[in-house]
């Protein structure tokens, strides 16, 4: 315990500003640095007791930095009376003298022994000493702990630099700069002592240091020094000078690509509409798939892509640049990258042309000899497996009213995976299944077939769309579940942070599909995993798999509350979507206090079978023995619960979830009364069976949209 | 294309290798001439992957011709080669301003960067054969790579320290990019100074390029070269086998025991191993297996000369001891 001797309003208020100067860091580590440094910075501010937690605080960044303004900061510790807890009276003194424990606590305190009082505490009395500790000065605090705080980044990937490898960081540390309103907070880091100089624009500015004043004046004299420390200063620069750009084509826009911005923004450290050039390419390129164009310029170059208002690709690009011309220099940098794109899109167009002399049909065969996995076989093999799985749930779907082109189905699963074997798959991996798509297509294959190929490998994440056609989506499922079966089968499983063959993903993949596709794919989990392998232990972890999945979808992408999930995949786990409409149903009545009420009822009649059951009183659902003198509230209950039973099944056989459970909420008043006034384990056998075989029974009738003893209430 | 600026007096390509080399000399770097053994990059040369062992400090510059036959494509792509030519520099340990020299060797080949966009743009090296990697950038100028840019990280699979800066200049991507051709082959590799006759990069290499196409496409023999594979990873074995009883050489033994010799055989491997690929003849399911066999003689070796250096330094500071 301790008590501030002075208080806060003596000090003096300063600014603190910490920048960190790098050589280039990658462009997709940087916006969590930056928002890692500034939360490590606060949390020590406040740990000291230097700042309060909502203390004004700001964080900038550029590719060459990483820095964190706070303004409030105490520059001074306070000095704190702190008690110190020693040894019991009773060992402390002897004959009213202090022993020699008191006497080692008092010097341990740095008091003389009369000083040392005593307190009560439930143990019984002990002595107590009051410490005065001189609060410490800011810049000391700061001086000591940032080298551990700044150590302490993560970074996705990280070097050594100097001699003996004292540490490890992102890229080598060029400079630090630290200040305390105009004082330098005097610390060492990656072998740089903090001083009060930055470095501005490699090129706009040059190499020579700059001196910032204060910390207020930190952006100021950034700016000055060509750059804008702000991430979202620059963002929007760089989207207006995009926009700016754009103008000077009629009826032409920028494709919007966030992410594409995003690692923009990361790459520059000024922007303004003299740093976007807008380039051309020749018409005929758009001759070419725009897929491949748009990969091109977007994950080869960086460019931004210009369309006209109907969506359509235009023969312009736009790339920002990381500096700012006149015209003249603009335009030798426009030219270097439009030779640069033509350069790639001549090389694209080669390896279009040059696949199509070998049509996919005649690639099939090449496939056995790419290797999907050792112990799995070739492609050819995988392609063979998945053929027969989208064919069986292709079935099986038809089965129950979804409309499949089975032919088309299959052309595309013998397809699938042709496109491994092409040019430009191999220079352009990321566009695998969209070129089989784009192959099959141009090569007469049904537009039915092609799109499935097409869309085969959607959704990529959690944020992706889900394959168009049910051909697409059936396929998808088929491979992803070949692939998930096989690699368990070899007992290549995922465990923890491990997931080398990305298994989650595809899982996911296949849930989101189950749940999201346009055209409803009504197959279940276990039919899913049932096909997928004809071993019965690797089925059911593959089924346990794809539950824990669907249990991440509704928690992770649905939004679902962790109980909600855990209550309705308690009862049924099977149909994805049913899943999703019991869990949204439970999320939209759990509020109300009757349901409340009724899901606490619940548990406690789980808790209470659940003992009797450890008790030995078995057998309690097989009939319900025969009372005489029923308590009235027992009677009551078995009557509602009866009358409610036949409703309620009914409405959850029509899907009707929310009015099923505010149904079933309607049982509280019955309830309540039941446990107010009734001992279940009665010390009659008879009478403690009925009470029992009650209880099973109404869990059983009332548990088929979801468990409510699951569900966590107040209280 | 219109004409865009007044263009200046282009740098030749062979000047173009006059100037970086002048520069890095300038900057204290020996100027070693091109390894004379088959290397897919410049980094595989002794003089990189090998140097950069140990704690000897290290300044070299030198160009590397790197073939990679699969990349070979008969002479008919404007912009890849079966066989390009790196500028490979290795700064051991690297200077503080590395990045600013390299941005001022740019300035010395005529890049007035006041003019032009560059970024360093996050790109990481691995030779997973060699048990090398570093971090680093590639450079774009322009949207343009020019330049691979390197902190060595590890090699033969031990840490470096002192680590190790790289730089590797793409000279063909630069020569074309000064001189603004569209196609390699275009590129003025020397004028001639009493007629003024300019000669070309076709001129000079394109024979090769259409030829060794060929060769690595369609005529080499398959059979052959996995016995070459098998001969030469048989005696690279045999030398590194030896190798373990460095410990007990006298110092002149120890000195002239081979471990140069064996590392040329672990490059010829590697480089029958490319023409192979190249060929076709090597399976999805092959490959794994014959590249762990080769990285283990690439590395066997690294761990070699490390024990060599470590030996003979060990026993020199015995002598002066002594």
């Amino acid at each position: 315990m301790f008590t501030p001797v002075r208080r806060k309003d003596e000090f003096k208020m300063a600014d603190f500003l910490l920048e960190i100067g790098l050589e280039e860091v990658p462009a997709r580590m940087i916006a969590g640095a930056e928002a890692e440094l500034k939360r490590r910075v606060l949390a020590l501010l406040e740990r000291e007791h230097l700042a309060q937690s909502d203390v004004s605080s700001k964080s900038f960044s550029t590719p060459r930095r990483l820095a964190v303004l706070i303004s409030g900061v105490a520059d001074q510790q306070e000095d704190i009376r702190e008690e110190l807890t020693g040894p019991s009276v009773k060992v402390a003194y002897k004959d009213g003298a202090p022993t020699p424990a008191a006497m080692a606590f008092a010097k341990k305190a740095g008091v003389a022994v009369d000083e040392l009082k005593t307190v009560t505490t439930p143990k019984g009395e002990y002595l107590v000493a009051s410490v005065l500790k001189q609060g410490r000065r800011t810049s000391e605090v700061l001086a000591e702990e940032l080298p551990k705080e700044i150590a302490s980044i993560y970074w996705a990937k990280n070097m050594y630099w100097r001699l003996g490898k004292p540490e490890r960081f992102v890229r080598p540390v060029r400079w630090l700069l630290a200040l305390l309103d105009d004082q330098i907070v005097p610390f060492e880091f990656g072998g740089k002592t903090a001083g009060k100089l930055t470095y501005g624009h490699r090129i706009l500015f040059g190499e020579e240091a700059l001196a910032v004043k204060s910390p207020k004046d930190y952006e100021a004299a950034l700016l000055d020094a060509k750059v804008i420390a702000d991430v979202e200063t620059r963002r929007q620069k760089i989207r207006k000078a995009l926009d700016h750009v754009t103008r000077t084509i009629a009826g032409a826009r920028w494709r919007e690509d966030h992410a594409l911005i995003d690692t923009l923004t990361h790459l520059t450290e000024w922007a303004s509409d003299r740093a976007v050039v807008l380039g051309n390419f020749e018409s005929e390129y758009l001759s070419l798939p725009e897929e491949v164009l748009v990969t091109v310029m977007r994950d080869h170059q960086k460019y931004l892509a210009l369309e006209d208002e109907s969506g359509k690709l235009m023969p312009h690009f736009l790339a920002v640049l990381n500096t700012e011309a006149a015209d003249a220099g603009l335009a030798v940098i426009r030219h270097g990258n439009e030779r640069v794109l033509r350069a790639r899109f001549n090389d694209a167009r080669f390896f279009w042309e040059f696949d199509q002399r070998v049509p996919l049909k005649e690639r099939v065969k090449q496939l056995e000899d790419v290797t999907f996995q050792k112990e799995l076989g070739s492609y050819a093999a995988k392609t063979g497996r998945v053929r027969e799985l989208a064919l069986g749930l292709a079935e099986l779907s038809v089965s129950r009213g979804s409309q499949v082109d089975a032919v088309a189905l299959d052309e595309a699963a013998l397809l699938a995976k042709t496109d491994l074997t092409t040019e430009l798959v191999k220079e352009f991996t990321e566009l695998q299944g969209i070129v089989g798509g784009l192959y099959a297509r141009a090569q007469g294959t049904s537009a039915t077939a092609a799109d499935a190929m097409y869309d085969q490998y959607l959704p990529a994440s959690m944020e992706d769309s889900v394959p168009r056609t049910v051909e697409g989506s059936l396929l998808a499922i088929a491979d992803r579940a070949d692939t998930i079966a096989g690699m368990f089968g070899l007992g290549m499983e995922p465990t923890g942070s491990k997931d080398p063959f990305a298994l989650r993903r595809a899982a996911n993949g296949i849930v989101k599909i189950l749940a999201e596709s346009p055209t409803s794919v009504p197959l279940t989990l276990s039919e899913i995993a049932g096909r997928a392998t004809a071993n019965e232990a690797v089925e059911s972890r593959v089924r346990a798999f794809l539950v824990e999945r669907l249990e991440f979808y509704l928690r992770e992408v649905r939004g679902e509350a962790y109980d909600v999930v855990a209550a309705v995949l308690a009862a049924g786990n099977d149909d994805v979507r049913d899943a999703i409409a019991r869990a949204q149903a439970v999320s939209a009545v759990r509020a109300s206090a009757d349901f409340a009420a009724v899901s606490a009822a619940f548990k406690r009649m789980k808790n209470i079978l659940g003992q009797a059951k450890e008790k030995g009183y078995a057998d309690l659902a097989s009939h319900e023995a025969e009372v005489e003198n029923m308590h009235p509230t027992q009677a009551d209950l078995k009557q509602a619960a009866h009358a409610l039973q036949h409703k309620v099944e009914q409405l959850r056989e029509d899907h009707q979830y929310v009015p099923a459970l505010e149904a079933v909420a309607t049982l509280r008043p019955q309830v309540d009364a039941f446990f107010d006034q009734v001992m279940v384990m009665d010390p009659d056998e008879k009478v403690r069976r009925s009470r029992l075989a009650l209880l099973t029974s109404i869990l059983k009738s009332f548990s088929g949209i979801a468990d409510f003893s699951e569900i966590v209430t107040a209280g | 294309m219109t004409a865009i600026r007044e263009k200046k007096k282009a740098l030749t390509f062979q000047e173009l290798l006059f100037r970086l080399q002048r520069f890095w000399a300038d900057q204290g770097c020996v100027l070693q001439q091109p390894y004379d053994v088959e290397v897919g990059a410049g980094t595989m040369s002794p003089d990189t992957f090998l140097r950069v062992l140990g704690p000897k400090p290290v300044r070299i510059a030198y160009a590397q011709p790197s073939r990679r036959p699969a990349d070979g494509r008969y002479g008919e792509n404007p912009n890849r080669l079966f066989r390009h030519t790196q500028l490979q520099v290795i700064l051991k340990p690297p200077p503080e301003r590395i990045q600013e020299l390299y941005l001022e060797s740019l300035e010395a080949i005529g890049i007035d960067l006041r003019e032009h966009d560059i970024k360093f743009e996050e790109d990481n090296w691995e030779w997973p054969v060699g048990g090398a990697w570093g971090v680093g950038w590639q450079v774009m100028l322009d949207g343009l790579e020019i330049t691979q840019f390197t902190y060595f990280q590890q090699c033969g699979g031990m840490d470096l320290d002192p680590i190790c800066g790289e730089i590797t200049y793409g000279l063909e991507r630069i020569a074309g990019f000064l001189q603004d051709v569209d196609s390699i082959y275009d590129i003025v590799w020397a004028v001639e100074p009493d007629t003024g006759r300019k000669v070309t990069y076709g001129e000079m290499r394109l024979a090769e390029e259409e030829q060794f196409s060929a060769y690595s496409f369609d005529y080499a023999e398959v059979p052959k070269l996995w016995e070459h594979l098998k001969l030469y990873e048989a005696e690279c074995l045999d030398l590194l086998d030896k190798s373990k009883k460095m410990s007990e050489m006298d110092p002149l033994a120890l000195k002239r025991f081979p471990v140069l010799g064996a590392y040329e055989l672990a490059l010829k491997c590697s480089h029958v191993f490319n023409l192979l690929d190249a060929r076709g003849a090597i399976s999805v399911t092959e490959r794994v297996g014959v590249m762990a066999r080769i990285r283990s003689l690439v590395v066997g070796v690294a761990k070699a000369y490390a024990a060599q250096g470590e030996l003979r330094s060990k026993e020199a500071a015995s002598g002066i001891a002594g």
